[in-house]
């Protein structure tokens, strides 16, 4: 199965499960959990069920397209279901089979794995899901969210779908995985990779960097002044970004990062309030009657 | 009549560190309800997996027992008012018993006359308590992390997706979070179904029937004996640490062992590394050949059966080789990475807000390592070494390799520091100066390592201290007790001749002159004092009884090779000799009488009886002995010498009368009992030690 049948089979599969499926969001994130579609949209009573592929960039991962494992940009299928489904891990593992993953032919576990998101104000419980001792899999219901209880609780599916590509054609190295017939992911993206870790390591204009945070940051607090959460979190998103390519550069001392993550998450904290309460001013439009 | 009762609570995989106690939790809080509920009951075993946890508790009784008891009540006096009405403290006494104070009777006690009534109510069908009994059970259970799920307002360690509840036969109601229990249990995940459980003693039965093995005891015993099986065929030995054992015990409820391989070329990368990555990331048992050396291979346990087994294991093999090219990378990559650069990023890494930075802290152990070598009189080259050792203990924490394992610092920085060119005594003192590690690891073996380690721990110590980081109950979030126990051992293992309060000083001295010392010393050093009591206790445990231990720590424990000598030594000598009670007594009439000594001064020619003269010829006799058998640490000598005191002052006290009329004679007889208290307190408060 190549790599555009994967996100295929799982777009069909999770929209059988009648999630919304969306495309990926245009603004810069380390993860598909910073996409407002979950960041937001797990805030508050209203149900939501929603997939979608996320390319999500992680500057001091990235290795010149050398490592055969590490990548500066890799790729997240991201599920949230709220409330979460009583038979979630059923729906996940039958989205495996679909995979051609057999769990007769391998060893499934769900192995404890907690996940803290410090600059979301957000963490939650869960496992990490290991197909044959790899990790593909991300499981966690979120207890909290940009400092807000979850209430209902939404459950987020994460896989990891270069890890799992590679599993499923047994390939070792991420840039020979075949993304369609004839067109490797290494055609696809070995030269970003390699541009983008340049950059980022050795070219990046870091004063314009320091700059730039402290500009998207007044943004994000002047446009939630005005009650206009999507936009803010947008810019919430660019600081995020931002510190990481400062963080990757080495240009943060350890006493720093603190702060700049401190900052990060209090915009965070405020923009999650906010919509909670814009979205109560609306009435909660996606609760259906009688669901309060 | 009883019926055997089954309760299986089934779960999303519930984290294997909390399964245990999970399962325990269970256990007595069924066994407590049903004490409280007075339902009589048998043997009760406990089970657990990833995906449940149980309980079985054989021969309920069908009927909680009836009550009959006698209350108490308020006196005769309270319980009646003026005009012998029942007063409002009778009336509640019969509301909290839910007796009729028509019941109540009076009896006397002890001369006083007091209300009593008679409690007693039927015992009630069992089955008709159970479905509330087991849902409090199972409401009241608490988690280190509790979790909520779906649209419920509960919190558990994980969400219950099942539950099975018999008593005997019969489904007893309960129902939480939309789950209904009910007789039917599910199987292995992958390999079982939902099977009907029709009573509660077929429940281990029937599940391995759906390859679940319930049991610990005989989950532990599979795993083992295939381990061993494959150590034997291979001729390998299988390193079982046991953390892990218990980890990978709670993450199969079907175990099948295997084995894969790695490529031999990562055996360049040392093996600590190896193994930690083996056994952290992938939860693998390392190999090794018969000497102790790693070989390329690991053994893994697999939640299912031997069906397509090749796959799981080249699916493994796939895992460690990314894995271990990664340390392999790192490996590398910190090997380019000149220990001076590291040494100058120690100075952007936080110690503590309040503390500076590692790099201070860095400093600060070059130091006090500088002034304890000295103090030790230890010769140039080792002080040169000792100083080396300071300055670079901490270069590896900034490798990428303990970043990535923060368990292997110390050990890195041995191979690093070795690799580029470091001294070797200079290389094993880094790895050194983190031990001990943890109660019941080793001191560091050189001199250097216990040096700088001492240097290191008292620096943090000294340091929490001074900005008020006392541990408090479970709270001690640097370790410091372990970190002071850890010094108390290198004193000892070393038999360094030194005082703590040399040490603190030592350390508060630096610390004063960065600043640093944010308290009064002299508050800072009791508080220090106070601590450290409590480990050179802990040294004694099992060994010195607790009053022996009192009576020697009351002496001074600052010389606590000294402390530790005094206490073996009066142990000995307490459990040995009989009559050494007797010895004891006389010493205590000495110091209890010394107390009232105004004047130091003792004048021969004022002594009366010859009893006198004889017990202050015998004190001068045993002094000197005394003092030099205490400076060479001989205790044995110096108990001896005290004890050839006893005959004088049995004698002594069968003819004078201390407290004479005279007040000279008086004040002299005081000073000179004054003087031998003087020397016994040097040993000991022999009036702690408690006799049977």
């Amino acid at each position: 199965m190549n790599f555009q049948q994967i996100i295929l089979t799982l777009q069909n599969f999770w929209a059988e499960q009648k999630c919304v499926v969306v495309q990926p969001y245009d603004v810069e994130k380390g993860a598909g959990t910073l996409n407002p579609m979950t960041f937001l949209r797990s805030i508050g009573p209203e149900p939501w069920n929603v997939a979608y592929v996320e390319p999500s960039r992680r500057p001091a991962d990235g290795r010149y397209g050398e490592n055969p494992n590490r990548l500066y940009q890799h790729h997240q299928f991201q599920v949230i279901m709220k409330p979460s489904p009583d038979n979630i891990q059923e729906l996940y593992l039958e989205s495996l089979k679909r995979l051609g993953v057999d769990p007769l032919e391998h060893d499934i576990r769900f192995v404890e794995d907690n996940w803290e998101h410090p600059g979301l104000g957000a963490w939650g419980l869960g496992w990490e899901v290991w197909l044959d001792g790899m990790e593909v899999t991300q499981f966690t219901y979120f207890q909290q969210v940009g400092g807000i209880e979850t209430n209902p609780v939404a459950v987020e599916i994460t896989y990891g779908l270069e890890r799992l590509a590679s599993y499923i054609q047994a390939k070792e190295n991420v840039f020979e995985l075949e993304w369609v017939d004839g067109i490797t992911y290494g055609d696809v993206f070995l030269q970003p990779e390699y541009e983008h870790s340049k950059y980022t390591f050795e070219t990046s204009d870091v004063p314009m960097l320091f700059q730039l945070f402290n500009t998207y940051e007044e943004e994000a607090r002047k446009t939630m002044d005005q009650n206009l959460v999507f936009p803010a979190y947008d810019y919430v998103l660019k600081c995020s970004h931002t510190f990481n390519l400062l963080d990757a550069r080495g240009a943060i001392s350890v006493t720093e990062r603190t702060g700049y993550i401190t900052r990060v998450r209090n915009l965070s904290r405020q923009i999650a309030a906010t919509y909670l309460a814009e979205r109560e001013k609306l009435g909660f439009p996606m609760l259906k009657k009688g669901d309060v | 009549m009883t019926r055997d009762l089954l309760l299986e609570i089934g779960m999303e995989e519930v984290p294997a560190r909390f399964l245990r106690s999970s399962m325990d939790q269970l256990k007595d809080r069924v066994m407590k309800w049903l004490s409280e509920a007075r339902i009589e009951f048998g043997e009760v075993e406990a089970y657990a997996t990833p995906r449940r946890i149980a309980v079985l508790i054989h021969q309920v009784a069908e009927k909680q027992q009836d009550i009959n008891e006698e209350v108490k009540g308020p006196s005769r006096k309270i319980a009646l008012d003026d005009s012998g009405n029942w007063s409002k403290a009778a009336l509640g006494f019969a509301r909290s018993q839910g007796v009729d104070p028509e019941q109540f009777y009076f009896k006397e006690l002890g001369g006083v006359e007091y209300i009593y009534a008679n409690k007693s109510s039927a015992g009630v069908e069992t089955a008709s308590v159970l479905s509330e009994g087991l849902m409090h059970c199972i409401s009241s259970m608490n988690f280190p992390k509790n979790m909520r799920w779906g649209a419920y307002d509960f919190k558990f360690v994980r969400p219950i997706r099942w539950m099975v509840a018999l008593f005997g036969t019969d489904i007893i109601p309960l129902e939480i979070c939309g789950v209904a229990a009910s007789n039917v249990t599910r199987g292995h995940r992958f390999l079982g179904q939902e099977t009907v459980v029709s009573e509660p003693t077929e429940y281990v039965a029937k599940l391995r029937e759906q390859f679940v093995v319930a049991d610990l005891a005989e989950r532990e015993q599979l795993i083992l004996a295939q381990i061993n099986a494959l150590a034997d065929e291979k001729q390998w030995k299988i390193a079982i640490k046991e953390d892990l054992l218990e980890e990978v015990l709670f993450l199969v409820e079907y175990p099948n062992v295997l084995f894969g391989t790695f490529d031999p070329s990562f055996l360049e990368i040392p093996q600590e590394v190896l193994i930690t990555s083996m056994r952290e990331h992938q939860r693998y048992f390392p190999v090794l050949d018969a000497s102790g050396q790693l070989l390329p291979f690991f053994v893994t346990v697999r939640n299912g059966n031997r069906h397509a087994i090749d796959t799981v294991a080249k699916g493994n093999e796939k895992v460690l080789r990314a894995r271990l090219s990664d340390a392999k990378f790192f490996y590398d990559e910190d090997q380019n990475f000149p220990i001076a650069d590291a040494l100058a990023k120690l100075e952007t890494i936080v110690f503590h807000e309040e503390l500076g930075t590692v790099g201070d802290k860095v400093r600060r152990i070059r130091a006090i390592s500088d002034k304890l070598a000295a103090r030790m009189q230890a010769d140039a080259d080792t002080s040169k070494l000792v100083s080396r050792t300071a300055d670079i203990c901490k270069f590896d924490l900034v490798t990428q390799m303990v970043y990535e394992f923060p368990e292997l610092q110390g050990v890195m920085g041995e191979d690093y520091a070795r690799k580029a060119g470091e001294p070797v005594q200079v290389a094993a003192a880094i790895n050194e100066h983190y031990q001990p590690r943890f109660s019941g690891d080793h001191s560091p073996a050189s001199l250097i390592g216990a040096i700088v380690s001492i240097a290191d721990k008292m620096d943090t110590i000294v340091g929490c201290f001074s900005i008020g980081i006392i541990p408090t109950g479970s709270a001690d979030p640097y370790a410091l007790r372990r970190q002071a126990a850890g010094i108390v051992q290198i004193i000892l293992d070393h038999k360094l001749p030194i005082n703590l309060t040399e040490l603190f000083d030592m350390a508060m001295d630096i610390h004063g002159s960065a600043q640093l010392l944010k308290r009064n010393r002299d508050e800072i050093r009791i508080d220090l004092c106070d601590f450290f009591a409590l480990r050179v206790k802990n040294v004694f445990t099992d060994k010195v009884r607790y009053d022996v231990v009192d009576a020697v720590m009351a002496s001074g424990y600052d010389h606590l090779v000294s402390v530790v000598a005094r206490g073996t030594q009066l142990m000995k000598i307490v459990s040995e000799q009989s009559d050494f009670k007797v010895t004891v007594e006389s010493f205590n009439r000495v110091s209890n009488l010394a107390t009232k000594a105004d004047s130091l001064e003792i004048i021969a020619s004022k002594f009366v009886e010859s009893v006198e003269h004889d017990l202050f010829n015998q004190h001068q006799a045993v002094h000197a002995k005394y003092h030099e058998a205490l400076q060479a640490g001989d205790m044995a000598a110096a108990l001896e010498q005290l004890s050839g005191l006893q005959d004088a002052i049995t004698a002594y006290f069968d003819k004078v009368m201390v407290m004479a009329e005279d007040a000279d004679v008086r004040a002299n007889r005081l000073a000179q009992l004054h003087a031998i208290a003087e020397d016994l307190k040097l040993f000991a408060d022999f009036s702690k030690i408690v006799w049977a």
